[in-house]
């Protein structure tokens, strides 16, 4: 059964419809006791890292799904905002990341390459494999996803990331460190693109 | 590359959906849950719906529809119509709608902007600038109106844009009242000008009678949401109901003749 981590933030209904089209096993899960049977896990989420990072701890949700991920070894997969809190710290809020996946989460605005552009980076984008990754079976064209977002993951292990998107800067746009992955798209509303990555994710 | 967003524009009326000329006319073209199955099929970008009742009528928004809309939809979502308070934009965007959209209720009070994309994060927050062509003799310029057009302001509508987009906007929605389903191109000088002050993502919407239309708003402004409605509903002179959207190879023609690399990028910055 794959457990949608329901904390308050992202569009956890988007996720169930699209499972429930590929007839793979998946429900919301805002309880621990509703967490441990899960053989996958998916953390979305939207908006401001310090609110996702609040809402996550009042859950009461992190140290069953801390358990789960470091000691179960469950693969995890972040979502967008899901993603950003993988990593240690962010340049939008003042909390600290989960630091599951090391790395500072960046703004394009500080970002010299991409500064001009308008903001948020929004619409379908090409990703790009980075290393032989089992949530990219296929490569571009085949691999446009929706993009939403303002924020950027900086891995601080070049081999965490798994794929890269172009918005002025070369960005890393999904990470992998073992079975923890993130991706800063939305494969929920990624048309057979996103589909493809979750149904990938299901047989990680 | 990040490529433009090409977005069908549905309207409800009486619960069904209507396409408008000049915001006036409403005429039947089908069933929402039904559209929005069709473009989940054509794999469309992303998807607007605006409730054309909903601020006339002075009533909430109808969130059993968004609900049905946003669990059939599989493209991005933009509902608009009626949101009037920080609560209902949070309501629906818990049903699974990705952005919402706000007229009247931005323009009265540009901190609602602020308050919403507190709570829901600014690049979900949608503010739509309704927009004609001052008519009459010595006039010229543009006007900003709301709702269907039957109320006007005196607000400049760049000053207002610009406004909007410091309140807290993700997006800015150009809506020409005079180009409404008369299918003759967008208004590119608008477009353009738009493009130029704002430094948010915009959406153009308002007279894309064909898919060179887009190409050429797309040459004018770079990357930018080009929506309509008539184009995607309507097939013929007669106007009859087929749904339609241009397909992978077809977007990606329009793109290559777009020249996008050179497209003009906002200069202004914060």
């Amino acid at each position: 059964m794959i457990r949608i981590v329901d904390y308050g933030l992202g569009n956890i209904n988007a996720f169930l419809t699209l499972y429930k089209r590929l007839g793979i096993a998946a429900a919301a899960a805002s309880t621990p006791a509703a967490l441990v049977d899960a053989t996958h896990l998916i953390l979305p989420g939207v908006g401001a890292f310090d609110h996702a990072i609040e809402l996550l701890e009042a859950s009461g949700l992190r140290p069953t799904l801390e358990e789960m991920v470091h000691d179960k070894k469950i693969p995890i997969l972040g979502v967008c905002v899901g993603m950003q809190i993988l990593a240690n710290s962010s340049e939008e809020g003042e909390l600290p990341g989960l630091g599951w996946v090391p790395g500072h989460v960046r703004s394009f605005r500080s970002t010299e390459a991409s500064r001009h552009l308008p903001m948020p980076h929004m619409g379908w984008n090409d990703v790009m494999p980075a290393t032989a990754n089992p949530l990219f079976t296929a490569s571009p064209p085949d691999q446009r996803f929706y993009f939403l977002h303002s924020f950027y993951f900086e891995c601080a292990d070049a081999a965490h990331v798994s794929a890269t998107a172009d918005y002025g800067v070369q960005f890393a746009c999904a990470v992998s460190a073992g079975h923890i992955h993130g991706v800063q798209c939305h494969p929920e509303k990624s048309h057979g693109y996103g589909m493809a990555l979750l149904k990938n994710f299901a047989n990680a | 590359m990040l490529r433009p967003r090409i977005i069908p524009c549905l309207l409800v009326h009486k619960g069904g959906l209507v396409k408008t000329v000049q915001f006036k006319s409403p005429k039947y073209v089908g069933d929402p849950i039904n559209a929005v199955k069709i473009f989940n099929e054509k794999e469309a970008d992303e998807l607007t719906v605006l409730d054309i009742d909903a601020t006339i009528d002075g009533v909430a928004p109808d969130y059993t529809l968004i609900q049905k809309l946003a669990a059939e939809c599989r493209m991005p979502l933009c509902y608009g119509g009626g949101i009037s308070t920080v609560e209902q934009a949070k309501q629906i965007v818990g049903l699974g709608v990705e952005k919402i959209a706000l007229g009247s209720a931005a323009i009265n009070n540009t901190g609602l902007i602020t308050d919403i994309a507190q709570m829901i994060g600014r690049q979900s927050v949608v503010a739509v600038l309704d927009i004609r062509k001052k008519t009459g003799l010595f006039k010229s310029g543009y006007e900003l109106c709301s709702h269907n057009a039957t109320k006007s302001y005196k607000q400049d509508v760049f000053t207002m844009a610009k406004e909007l987009e410091q309140a807290g906007a993700g997006e800015i929605m150009i809506n020409c009242v005079d180009r409404d389903g008369e299918m003759q191109g967008y208004d590119l000088e608008l477009a353009a000008k738009m493009r130029q002050i704002l430094t948010l993502p915009i959406t153009i919407m308002g007279g894309a009678g064909s898919l060179s239309d887009m190409s050429a708003l797309f040459k004018t402004c770079g990357i930018v949401g080009a929506a309509a409605g008539s184009l995607f509903v309507f097939k013929g002179k007669f106007r009859a109901v087929l749904i339609s959207y241009p397909t992978q190879e077809q977007k990606d023609e329009m793109y290559s003749h777009s020249n996008l690399t050179k497209a003009p990028v906002p200069h202004v910055l914060k």
